[in-house]
């Protein structure tokens, strides 16, 4: 044994590294359609939830016109209403960002990061980004059938989602839970792919402890998804029952518009608990990447180490294992027995002691750093700024007494918009804005950068934050129209149209980020292969954008850590992780 | 929800334990010292790849119990299901594919390709053997009047026994593929980490059909 | 810098926006004063956490920001500070979440002393029960709700003296306990009063409660909470918090389900002879008159037009100044002497014929068909009437008297009396309709309909 190291038994000797088989096509549809290469899955998962994502984006701005200005246009009835909230909701939360989270960014990062040439089951992969498109096109189905889509909720609670006065029950729904279907069957093959290739293939070197936070996000997030979704689809499958053979598995017996059902005994809560065992785990398997990605950026950017690096991955773990037993902070006010209540009252702010350590660990990687005022280190900064917000008013609907008259109020949006929406949105562009160079080859170009960053960052600021209030003055949400309610002031009236209008113009900046995505491609200043100076092995490729296989003759050997900047003594203020430590021989 | 609970805190205790011994004391950013273990050679991907996928279908079923346990709480209109003895009937052959597969899969380590063969054919036959028997049970209890929507109990046992055939099916196609590729004259050497998956699957599969059925016989 | 300088004015200015915004908790009305302490709390704690923790970024973007000599500083760890930290957060948490749980155990325990008013919700309405002097409720079931029986009695003993209150209007005495006991019959709702902070889920299939003391009197608006269909947003109902006497009084108005069951029929032969001054407007076979203004009465439902001639008797319809014809109601109505007698004509419109109209509007039938989905869900797909939204027929009836009842609702002229509740719903609905193209729309698409009465 010629090597040194400290880490035991996932240290792979030279000859265990058994060199891939890769498919490398010729033809231009082998290459960029049918590819089994993970980083052309990786974008063509990143496209297709991009364009799935703008579908929802263009719906709330419906939602928005509908809210700011009531009985000024005539688009939005209130079954469209509903239906765009449902179908917003669902293609944000799952469409967009775990498809965009862990098939795009999950695709291009883990076999670079991880010193791989590739995912490990390429073809199960190509296969899941497949499943994946299937699913979004059956999705975008329902908009085309009778009746329209779902507008039963995100959350889909039977017994309304299957019954009579709720829009479209008449075949919306259906392609909604097949959709569900192939998008976890799709998702479990490209899962499996992301978790045996962090455990199996990563390069000499490369220990546990010496991987990227981004990578570890990454990777709970999948191991959690993959536990998870089995839920969803559990609960999916049942309703499909009810919907289709008329099993009673959720739906009670009941009389809807005067018409009596021919269920009976069906429990609407253990739907919920099972939609809720996946939905809860589901906010972090979003909100894990984004941990590790904007661990990553803040770093690099302020050419300093990850403060605390053993307990951020350790927080990343902890959260993810306690995520799994606080679902029922979505339904204290569900029916439940109201003594879980106190249960899961304290499971959800345990949650919050690792949640803090994170964020004090990111400032305090700022702190002494040496801080880039780069577009990724923007976005950063706007994703603690955003999180600590989101965070905080967590706290209030985890504690079961403050959440019941929040519950189903304004806050209950502008909290989870804040702490599921933008504060993984900013990150997902801070990665755009940092990677884009190793996909491309060339960079962003900064002045649009920041104007999409301010904009955006200030906007949702303004749509979001002011929600809170109206939560605390009562305003119910999935409201159509709010008409003279006695409790709820004209100011909210007036607030509602103010928030429109920022929500059209922060939707207009996004409009300019996929101009410069566009224009850079073709005219953006050439990159080099490490613009950013970061220590990580996507930066150290051979050619960029890397190649498929990824790096060249030769798996890179990784000596150090992910974190190694400013290393005091050191030439340059940062040392990539296939650099020897002194006196080390290089293999 | 206790069984799943339980099944993932057994998960997440194996996963924080391993991670615990890879963790503890390491400190990456210092130059490393001591000897390097190595991964051991058993671990191999396709292992690893079956490990995760089995606790993955394991959720779902721990899951499914979960619904299955807490429907049967919460509504009081379960009437349990008579049991067909034909179950009992089709429990033997999913043993007998199991053991067959088994056997297949020591034929295949010691390259003796003609035991290989049978071994593998039996198993797929008994599996298909089972997936016909079931649906004949299905068959049966519609022909006995307990009709899908009738009762949960009755709804739940379809689901159940759908849900577990569904995935020896999925088990059956790679079993297809490798019994297509024995057929081609690939080495018994070749075979056997197909041979191997194939034969963990059905242990698995077989285990959670016990469970299955004696939640089935039990309720 | 520009960014740290965003930061400390987005905390700041957060700050200031929680002191200067209009938007508070709404005037408390319950006993639940500690919910509002433990909002308080939480509001304190997350403040300061919020507040120190943007401005330490800020001041760490401005002193470290990037500088050509500077080199970063290398702690890969701290074990002190992280313990230190991770200590206080968690004493911080333990002190929001003790007083949570503490007022938590106060909600999950119900005084014995509490009342009980059962609280059922359907698609899209309101109605209460009240136990009735036994202090119990008699059992239900589902499948036995019906026109006759919108409870779903069963009939029982205990439920022959259960106060059934079918209005969405509930009143309950100031400073008596009293549990809500919620039920649904179709869908999940929530039944909110903002006012009271108290609030639960009703869920098909079982039965959930919750309980609260109201401390103010005064009128209380109630929502839904939890997404119930389209007309979720209009599924509103009111609570009037009142001194125990005046509760007493309102009470013993109340019918019980005995006296329900017990009502006589209404008499279409004594209904006759007050349709005698009906007829000079509304015409001798109810068909309605255009030039009198009178609409069409024939084939609209009993228990439509008895609650239409009750509001107008009781002056919550026909007393909005701009309702000209129907202030020309009202005297009409009030010649009824009782109950009976509406009950009676009621009974005696069912007897005259189901005639058509005539069209007289004409607005596109197809631009109405698609505003009409909206009326559909209550109103019917073929403008039939549901008697279970308590949503009259539509089809068949003058387009003329329908295009102007809308534009009433919409501009709020009917329906917004407080006693008309169920015309409150109709002011919501009524919003759809942007413009008097879109009312002339939807009713020339109602003209389309063969919808004719209950099925």
């Amino acid at each position: 044994m010629a090597e040194r190291g400290h880490d035991s038994a996932s240290y792979a000797a030279a000859s265990d590294i058994e060199e891939m088989e890769l498919v490398h096509p010729k033809t231009f549809i082998g290459k960029y359609i049918w590819s089994q290469d993970a980083k052309v899955i990786a974008i063509q998962y990143a496209i297709t939830a991009t364009a799935i994502g703008l579908v929802a984006l263009v719906l709330s701005i419906l939602i928005r016109l509908q809210l700011g200005f009531p009985n000024a246009f005539s688009l939005v009835d209130p079954s469209n209403y509903l239906q765009y909230v449902t179908m917003h909701g669902m293609i944000m939360v799952v469409y967009l960002l775990t498809a965009l989270l862990l098939g795009g960014f999950g695709n291009y990062l883990i076999p670079l990061m991880c010193g791989a040439r590739d995912m490990v089951f390429p073809y199960l992969n190509m296969l899941s980004y497949w499943f994946y498109l299937a699913s979004v096109l059956i999705l975008v189905a329902s908009f085309f059938v009778p009746g329209g889509p779902s507008g039963g909720g995100w959350t889909l609670y039977p017994p309304q989602v299957i019954s009579q006065g709720t829009p479209g029950v008449d075949g919306g729904i259906l392609l909604m839970l097949v959709s569900l279907s192939v998008f976890i069957i799709g998702f479990t093959m490209g899962g499996l792919n992301y978790v045996v290739t962090v455990l199996q293939a990563r390069t000499r070197g490369m220990t546990l402890m010496r991987l990227p936070l981004t990578v570890w996000g990454i990777f709970m997030a999948t191991v959690m998804a993959l536990l998870a979704f089995p839920a969803l689809l559990v609960a999916v499958l049942m309703t499909i029952c009810d919907l289709l053979l008329g099993t009673s598995f959720f739906m009670p017996e009941m009389q809807t518009l005067g018409e009596q059902s021919s269920h009976e005994g069906g429990s609407p809560l253990l739907f919920q608990h099972l939609f809720w065992f996946f939905g809860h785990p589901e906010v972090y398997i979003v909100a894990l990447p984004a941990f590790g990605i904007v661990s990553d950026l803040l770093a690099t950017h302020a050419r300093k180490n990850i403060f605390g690096y053993r307990m951020m991955v350790w927080a990343i773990i902890i959260i993810g294992v306690l995520s799994f037993i606080v679902w029922a902070h979505h339904m204290f006010v569900s029916g439940m027995n109201p003594y879980f209540g106190f249960l899961f009252a304290t499971t959800t702010l345990i949650i919050a002691v690792p949640t803090a350590i994170k964020v004090y660990n990111w400032v305090l990687t700022l702190w002494r750093g040496n801080i880039h005022l780069s577009v990724p280190m923007l976005f950063a900064i706007g994703f603690l700024f955003t999180f600590v917000n989101g965070g905080l008013s967590g706290l209030f609907l985890g504690n079961v007494t403050v959440d019941v008259p929040l519950s189903d109020t304004y806050f209950v949006v502008g909290h989870f918009h804040m702490v599921m929406a933008v504060a993984p949105i900013l990150v997902i562009f801070g990665a755009i804005y940092h990677w884009y160079p190793k996909v491309t080859g060339r960079m962003l170009d900064d002045r649009l950068g920041k104007v999409h960053f301010w904009v955006t960052f200030l906007g949702t600021y303004v749509i979001y934050f002011p929600m809170h209030f109206m939560g605390f003055a009562g305003v119910p949400r999935r409201y159509y129209a709010y008409g003279e309610t006695a409790f709820i002031p004209d100011s909210v009236v007036t607030m509602n149209s103010v928030i429109t209008v920022a929500a059209i113009i922060v939707s207009l900046a996004q409009v300019l980020f996929l101009f410069n995505l566009a224009w850079s491609y073709f005219r953006g200043r050439e990159s080099g292969p490490n613009p950013w100076q970061a220590t990580t092995l996507e930066w150290q490729t051979e050619h960029t954008p890397p190649r498929h296989g990824n790096f060249g003759d030769e798996l890179p050997v990784v000596h150090r850590w992910a974190y190694d900047y400013s290393v005091p003594g050191a030439e340059r203020d940062f040392i990539p992780q296939t650099v020897p430590h002194e006196g080390e021989e290089r293999r | 929800m206790i069984i799943s609970l339980v099944f993932l805190s057994l998960l997440m205790a194996l996963f924080g334990g391993w991670l615990f011994s890879h963790s503890i004391n390491v400190r990456p950013w210092e130059v490393p010292g001591g000897a390097l273990g190595e991964r051991p050679a058993a671990v191999t991907a396709p292992r690893v790849g079956l490990a995760v996928f089995l606790a993955v279908a394991t959720s779902l079923f721990a899951l499914t119990i979960s619904a299955y346990m807490m429907r049967m709480e919460m509504g009081a209109d379960w009437r349990s299901l008579p049991t067909p003895g034909l179950l009992w009937f089709n429990t033997a052959l999913l043993v007998l594919g199991s053991l067959a597969l088994q056997r297949a899969w020591g034929a295949a380590r010691h390259g003796r390709r003609g035991e290989l063969g049978i071994g593998l054919i039996a198993g797929g036959a008994c599996s298909i053997a089972f997936v016909l028997g079931q649906g004949l049970v299905w068959w049966q209890l519609e022909a006995a009047g307990h009709y899908l929507a009738a009762n949960p109990a009755n709804a739940f046992f379809y689901l159940l026994t759908a849900l577990h055939g569904l995935h020896l099916l999925g088990g059956l196609v790679v079993w297809a593929r490798t019994l297509f590729r024995f057929r081609g004259g690939a080495t018994p050497e070749r075979l056997c980490g197909s041979v191997e998956l194939c034969a963990l699957y059905w242990h698995y599969l077989l285990v959670v059909w016990g469970i299955l059925f004696m939640l089935v016989l039990s309720t | 810098m520009a960014i740290a300088i965003a930061v400390i004015v987005l905390a700041l200015g957060s700050v200031l926006f929680f002191f200067l915004s209009p938007w508070k908790l709404t005037p408390l009305a319950s006993n639940w004063g500690t919910i509002d302490d433990t909002i308080h709390v939480t509001i304190w704690v997350t403040g300061a956490v919020f507040v120190a923790v943007n401005l330490f970024l800020a001041f760490a973007i401005i002193r470290y920001r990037y500088h050509k000599q500077r080199r970063s500083h290398y702690d890969p760890e701290n074990k002190r500070l992280e313990a230190w930290l991770a200590g206080l957060t968690t004493i911080g948490i333990a002190a929001l979440l003790a007083p949570g749980l503490l007022v938590w155990g106060a909600f999950v325990s119900v005084p014995e002393d509490a009342h009980e008013v059962e609280v059922v919700g359907q698609q899209w309405h309101w109605s209460y029960r009240f136990p009735g002097e036994d202090g119990r409720f008699g059992a239900v079931q589902t499948r036995l709700i019906g026109p006759d029986n919108p409870f779903g009695l069963v009939g029982d003993a205990a439920g022959r003296d259960d106060v059934l209150i079918q209005s969405p209007r509930l009143v309950l005495p100031v400073d008596r306990p009293v549990k809500m006991v919620l039920r649904s019959k179709d869908v999940l709702h929530n039944f909110q009063v903002a006012n009271f902070r108290a609030k639960m889920d009703m869920v098909p299939g079982q039965v959930t409660y919750f309980w609260l003391t109201p401390t103010e009197t005064g009128e209380f608006e109630v929502s839904c909470a939890e997404l119930c269909g389209i007309a979720h947003f209009a599924m509103r109902g009111r609570v009037d918090v009142v001194e125990p006497a005046a509760f007493d009084d309102w009470l013993a108005e109340q019918p019980t389900h005995a006296e329900l069951a017990a009502r006589e029929p209404g008499d279409p032969e004594a209904g006759e002879a007050h349709f005698a001054s009906c007829a000079a407007c509304h015409g001798s076979e109810g068909q309605g008159n255009p030039d009198q203004n009178a609409p069409r009465l024939a084939g609209l439902e009993p228990w439509y037009l008895e609650r239409q001639l009750e509001l107008f008797r009781a002056g919550a319809r026909g007393t909005h100044e701009d309702d000209t014809f129907g202030q020309q109601m009202r005297p009409f109505a009030t010649q009824l002497p009782d109950r009976q007698a509406i009950a009676d004509l009621a009974a005696y419109l069912q007897t005259l014929p189901d005639e058509p109209v005539e069209a007289s509007l004409s607005g596109d039938a197809k631009r109405g068909a698609r505003l009409y989905r909206t009326c559909g869900s209550c109103h019917g797909a073929e403008g039939q009437g549901i008697r279970a939204t308590n949503a009259p027929r539509l089809a068949g009836m003058h387009d003329w008297y329908l295009a102007r009842q809308l534009r009433h609702f919409r501009e709020g002229i009917r329906g917004r009396h407080p006693q008309d509740l169920y015309g409150h719903q109709m002011v919501d609905m009524a919003q759809v309709l942007v413009d008097d193209r879109a009312v002339d729309d939807v009713v020339a698409h109602i003209n389309t309909l063969a919808g004719s009465g209950e099925e």
